[in-house]
């Protein structure tokens, strides 16, 4: 069907054609709306399952908040410096958004190495997930906001790669403010999950 | 007039299913499925009230404005009247607040958790659902059953509930509601037959290859006497119900024969239970463990 | 682990011979395909014009041919199932042991749900939407290619489970422990979650793809309250998927960790709650058929308007009773559920609820009735589905509401009734609706009509077998039959279920019919073309383009100020305009992108279903590498010249004007 057509035209051109940038911040809106509901049914399950323990150790036995007030401290604060980076980028000021991007990476890093640890130490105790319906919800909803987290700091990673290589054009930055979405609805989950993981179960 | 004598018409082809369907939901031989049928066939003339117009006017409609006809009018931007929106609107919600009413109360009423008002003293039976049968266990008499289920009519039963498997449904369909069998809980079901009677019993919920064959009768004896009967049948089994023979039991198989244990120890039920039953944090277990109803079906 | 995972060769069920006969069938037609194809030199168009498409039109016909393909197996399980319990009275056997009978009413229950009327719904969907609204793709044209592939790795790897181990025996709703490791230790249950959960995460991205095009894509001039019936009641559809479908996701996920893992979600022991899997379920489970039958509402609309030459009565009325109707969707899922044990009020009040969508559901047949009130209706082949469905599906409303009753559905819940019920519903309303948009939109996608004789025998067979199968089945409810048994033996059933085994022969004479009709449409195509892009004198834009439309679907934005709004063109001669210049028009590029994303993780799904570790990451991994690749790629679209469209639209044109005089 395609024959006889001439091909290969400028692609820059193309987004301002068809607004795709707007396309694909509307698109990846409403991607992070479904991931939403996504959290909603694993906080629902924790919820329901919190309580039973199976006679084994319940929240209050295992959190530890201190520790927990630091990862969270780091994963706020990545948020701002991720903002700062996205202002950055947007006024073509590509190495002082790299150094912001590298910032927010750090920060990714050592809240995912805490709750690395965090789950390496409550498994070596012996409170792993097989042990009661309520590990298998905390490590599922803590772990499945971490799966997150590892995702998106892959996607700086390469996106700091793109930056490096080709600049901040339209589509790097496009994608920027995606993950830029990303992070901060990430950051909004882990609100969530401190109050009503650690905090309540605390209490 | 034509709904009236529709709904005459109507009540006429119910009665003829209704003689149809012996041994079925609507041949209910119990209080609890009486009700049942009763509101089954309240609902649906209510219904029928605006089904049989609908269907009739679509066909109606269908037929008087099909293509050719010029001599009806033909209106093709004739797309809003508010009154006819009003009425389309009311109609249905007028039925369905009649309907939602009859819900609520109805719902209440026959509420399977709820104890039935009777001058008889009820009895309680346990009902375990195993692999693939079930387990019938009289704690105020001492005695068990496999697929054999026995009470006086016009006696209540109150029915406990629980599985040691997958989820099944406790369900005699002539004497009325069903409810699910669920390991680690005990749900509630209430029933009580209007007449004797051998009736069938079967689980509702599939569970498994041996799930066809999960079948028992349920005999409403005659007299407290028959039923009596019945109990000293069982009690001449010298076989114990305990933890042992109840694991023997538990293995699976299908279309298991009517078995009868003549003693059953203490709490069986309980233990059965409790083998699953959340030891959560908070929980005192050595008071909890004392009562004879663990959970009472505390299912959300 | 050995290199294979739990995969032998003793995996391949050798000793059924249904299932073997089955596959050497299969084998057979895969290998004339493959000839055929070969011999008349098709594999490059196969692979470029359409494996690669990212046209919403070839993917939509693509969807239609994956519900049909699906069709016929889940059909076939359904004529299994209804001669099994047909030769299995008076306490026989039968020819389907419980360990085989038990995969086919699981199957067929996922098949006609998950691959057979989503892809259909979703197929119209594609080919009609972007039509309607005047736009010449959806908002992700690539994304839209991956969705379809992974709809289609899921449907293979159900297809999979039929040579390959076994599918699951736990009832299409796999409900917990029942689905949980120690009562299910097969491959089955893990044949369902992936293939459940890829399809699903298939759907997922084409609610958010088509939310994006109609709220970013829309003509100029096209206010929300302007769109056309169908691509409203699709928006609320693709709301509910956006909103229902992350929460299937989430709880397979949930028993994946259960079976995998060994976490206690809905485990008996370990203080596992199944009851928490069978509330998840459902509040997926019950959005989902308003997500089928919504969109089939849109199609009868639509079909009544043009086929009365009328204008819809009460747009708006309809609008937002399907709103409500989607709404309420996702307050009612606890009646799946009413013989649970929970208190009075709570299933008092879910079934109030469930009553409360009667109200929206009446008001849209009212507004149909008037619709065809004083209008000139043509009894074509799309307008019989319609009509049938206005009959049949009141009766499932009907029996729908009796169940919404607590005290009702204490004696019904399980029973062949409430089969009969849902049935009554998804075929009465979605598939019928499905069947008439095929027949409505057939000319449109394909650029000639269908047989009408033909296709008014198919259905008359539908809508007879229809009532001789399912009447009977909600006899055997009322007797106390429950679903999903083996065999029987109680006398006073078995005129019912002979009875359901000739209806279901008669849909089968149905089917063959559809596809007769199919062959004999195509056979005959050069007597039906349609030649003008407007065969039923339409009302909405789809009509307005040539048939099948130009791939770029229009040379000029159309303008639009009418809910009817090629109707308003026609009247006030706009239509079939020639233009002196046109713009050059941007489109997007095909892409193998997709396809072989979805291989990598349909073969990691594969690799998870029989823990063969080493594919699992690298058919992860390829679908990621594949993904950098497009993500890096600069070589995705390209302009149509002017001269190019202005040659297209004059060709088309002279040949309207040719078949217009």
């Amino acid at each position: 069907m395609s024959t006889a057509i001439s091909r290969d035209l400028y692609v820059e051109q193309a987004d301002e054609h068809h607004d795709t940038s707007g396309n694909t911040l509307l698109g990846f809106w409403l991607y992070l709306m479904t991931d939403c509901i996504l959290f909603a049914s694993v906080f629902a399950t924790y919820a329901v399952l919190f309580m039973n323990t199976d006679g084994g150790v319940s929240g209050k036995d295992i959190f530890e908040l201190n520790f927990v007030l630091i990862e969270t401290a780091a994963l706020l604060v990545s948020s701002i410096t991720f903002g700062l980076a996205l202002i950055y980028a947007k006024h073509q000021k590509r190495s002082a958004a790299l150094v912001w991007l590298m910032v927010t990476f750090v920060l990714g890093c050592v809240f995912i190495s805490m709750e690395v640890y965090e789950f390496h130490h409550l498994i070596e105790a012996g409170h792993g997930p097989q042990r009661s319906a309520f590990l298998s919800s905390f490590f599922a909803l803590v772990g499945l906001h971490g799966l997150h987290v590892t995702a998106g700091l892959i996607w700086m990673a390469i996106m700091m790669f793109e930056v490096g290589k080709t600049g901040l054009t339209k589509r790097s930055i496009t994608r920027l403010s995606c993950l830029s979405l990303f992070w901060h609805f990430l950051d909004i989950v882990w609100v969530c999950v401190f109050t009503v993981v650690y905090l309540l179960g605390v209490l | 007039m034509l709904i009236r004598n529709l709904s005459k018409a109507a009540l006429a082809i119910f009665a003829i299913l209704l003689s149809g369907c012996a041994g079925g939901v609507l041949d209910p031989k119990g209080q609890i499925g009486i009700d049942e049928k009763h509101l089954i066939v309240v609902a649906t003339l209510l219904m029928l009230i605006v089904v049989i117009p609908v269907i009739f006017m679509t066909l109606y409609f269908a037929w008087k404005y099909r293509d050719g006809r010029d001599q009806e009018i033909y209106a093709p931007k004739w797309a809003h009247s508010k009154n006819i929106e009003i009425v389309v609107w009311l109609v249905p919600i007028v039925i369905v607040i009649i309907l939602g009413v009859i819900t609520w109360g109805s719902t209440h009423d026959l509420d399977p958790y709820k104890p039935l008002e009777h001058e008889a003293k009820p009895i309680t039976v346990e009902v375990v659902s195993l692999n693939w049968k079930w387990l019938f266990i009289y704690p105020e008499l001492g005695i068990a059953s496999v697929n054999e289920l026995a009470f006086p009519a016009n006696v209540p039963v109150n029915f406990k509930i629980t599985s040691d498997t997958a989820m099944n449904s406790f369900f005699i369909p002539q004497l009325g509601s069903q409810i699910y069998s669920m390991a680690g809980m005990a749900t509630q079901l209430h029933l009580i037959a209007n007449e004797p009677g051998t009736f069938n019993g079967i689980s509702a919920n599939y569970s498994g290859a041996g799930f066809t064959g999960m079948k028992f009768k349920a005999i409403a004896t005659a007299t407290a006497e028959d039923f009596d009967a019945w109990v000293a049948k069982v009690k001449q089994q010298s076989r114990n119900l305990d933890s042992q023979s109840y694991k023997a039991l538990a293995i699976e198989s299908e279309n298991n024969p009517v078995e009868y244990y003549g003693t059953v120890s203490k709490g069986m039920f309980n233990q059965i239970v409790m083998q699953y039953m959340h030891k959560d944090a908070g929980m005192d277990m050595s008071h909890h463990s004392g009562h004879s109803s663990p959970n009472n079906g505390e299912t959300e | 682990m050995s290199f294979l995972g739990k995969l032998t060769l003793e995996s391949v069920p050798y000793q059924e011979p249904i299932i073997m006969v089955t596959l050497a069938v299969v084998a057979i037609i895969g290998i004339m395909l493959v000839g055929l194809i070969t011999k008349y030199k098709k594999w490059g168009v196969l692979w470029n014009d359409w494996i690669t498409s990212v046209d919403h039109k070839r993917l939509g016909i693509m969807y239609i041919v994956l519900a049909f393909v699906m069709l016929v197996r889940g059909f076939s399980d359904a004529i299994m199932m209804r001669t099994q319990q047909a030769l299995a009275v008076n306490g026989a056997a039968g020819y389907l042991p419980p360990e085989h009978y038990d995969q086919i009413f699981t199957a067929h229950g996922v098949i006609m749900i998950i691959f057979m009327a989503m892809p259909f719904m979703i197929g119209l969907m594609n080919l009609v939407v972007p039509l309607q609204i005047g736009a010449r793709d959806v908002a992700f044209p690539f994304l839209n290619n991956l969705s379809f592939w992974l709809t289609t790795g899921g449907a293979i790897l159900i297809n999979i489970s039929l040579g390959l181990g076994e599918f699951a025996k736990t009832g299409w709703v796999a409900y917990p422990p029942l689905s949980e490791l120690s009562f299910s230790p097969g491959v089955g249950v893990d044949y369902y979650i992936w293939a459940l959960q890829i399809s699903g995460i298939g759907t997922t991205l084409t609610g958010v793809n088509f939310i994006a095009t109609v709220l970013k894509m829309r003509a100029p001039g096209m206010k929300l309250m302007q769109m056309p019936i169908f691509t409203w009641t699709c928006t609320w559809a693709n709301i509910l998927i956006v909103a229902s479908f992350p929460i299937l996701t989430a709880v397979l996920g949930m028993l994946t960790l259960d079976r995998y893992m060994g976490f206690h979600f809905f485990t008996n022991d370990g203080g596992g709650n199944a009851m928490m899997y069978i509330n998840l379920f459902w509040a997926w489970g019950h959005p989902e058929v308003y997500i089928l039958v919504l969109p089939a509402f849109g199609i009868f609309s639509e079909v009544i308007s043009t086929f009365t030459s009328k204008r819809l009565f009460g747009y708006k009325s309809m609008v937002w009773a399907s709103g409500a109707i989607s709404v309420l969707g996702f307050i009612v899922w606890l009646h799946h559920f009413f013989t649970m044990g929970s208190s009075a009020n709570v299933n008092a009040f879910f079934g109030v609820m469930t009553m409360v969508i009667a109200v929206p559901t009446g008001v849209k047949l009212f507004n149909w009735l008037f619709t065809i009130y004083r209008g000139r209706l043509k009894f074509t082949v799309p307008v019989l589905w319609t009509l049938g469905f206005m009959t049949t599906f009141t009766i499932g409303g009907m029996t729908g509401v009796l169940l919404a009753l607590p005290g009702a559905d204490y004696v019904l819940h399980n029973s062949l009734f409430l089969i009969a019920h849902f049935h009554n519903t998804i075929i009465g309303g979605a598939v019928f609706g499905y069947f008439a948009g095929f027949a409505y939109w057939f000319p449109k996608a394909m650029g000639f009509k269908l047989n009408e004789r033909l296709g008014k025998a198919a259905f008359w067979c539908w809508q007879i077998g229809f009532y001789v199968t399912f009447m009977p089945l909600y006899v055997l409810g009322f007797l106390g039959m429950t679903r999903r048994i083996n065999h029987t033996d109680n006398p006073d059933w078995n005129i019912w279920i002979y009875l359901a085994a000739v209806g279901a022969f008669i849909i089968f004479v149905g089917i063959i019919l559809q596809f007769v009709q199919l062959y004999v449409s195509f056979r005959d195509r050069e007597q039906n073309l349609d030649t003008t892009g407007d065969p039923w004198n339409g009302h909405t834009l789809e009509w307005s383009t040539s048939s099948p439309p130009q791939f770029y679907n229009f040379a000029k934005d159309p303008q639009v100020s009418d809910i009817d709004c090629f109707t308003d063109m026609k009247e006030k001669g706009e239509a079939y305009q020639r233009y002196e210049s046109y713009q050059p028009i941007h489109m997007p590029k095909n892409t193998a992108s997709g396809i072989l994303m979805a291989l990598g993780i349909t073969a990691a799904g594969f690799a998870a279903i029989w823990h063969i570790l080493w594919l699992a990451i690298a058919g992860m991994l390829g679908a990621f590498v594949v993904f950098l690749f497009r993500a890096y790629s600069n070589d995705h679209d390209y302009y149509v010249q002017p001269d190019e469209i202005a040659r297209i639209e004059n060709a088309h044109l002279d040949k309207v004007a040719r078949g217009r005089i």
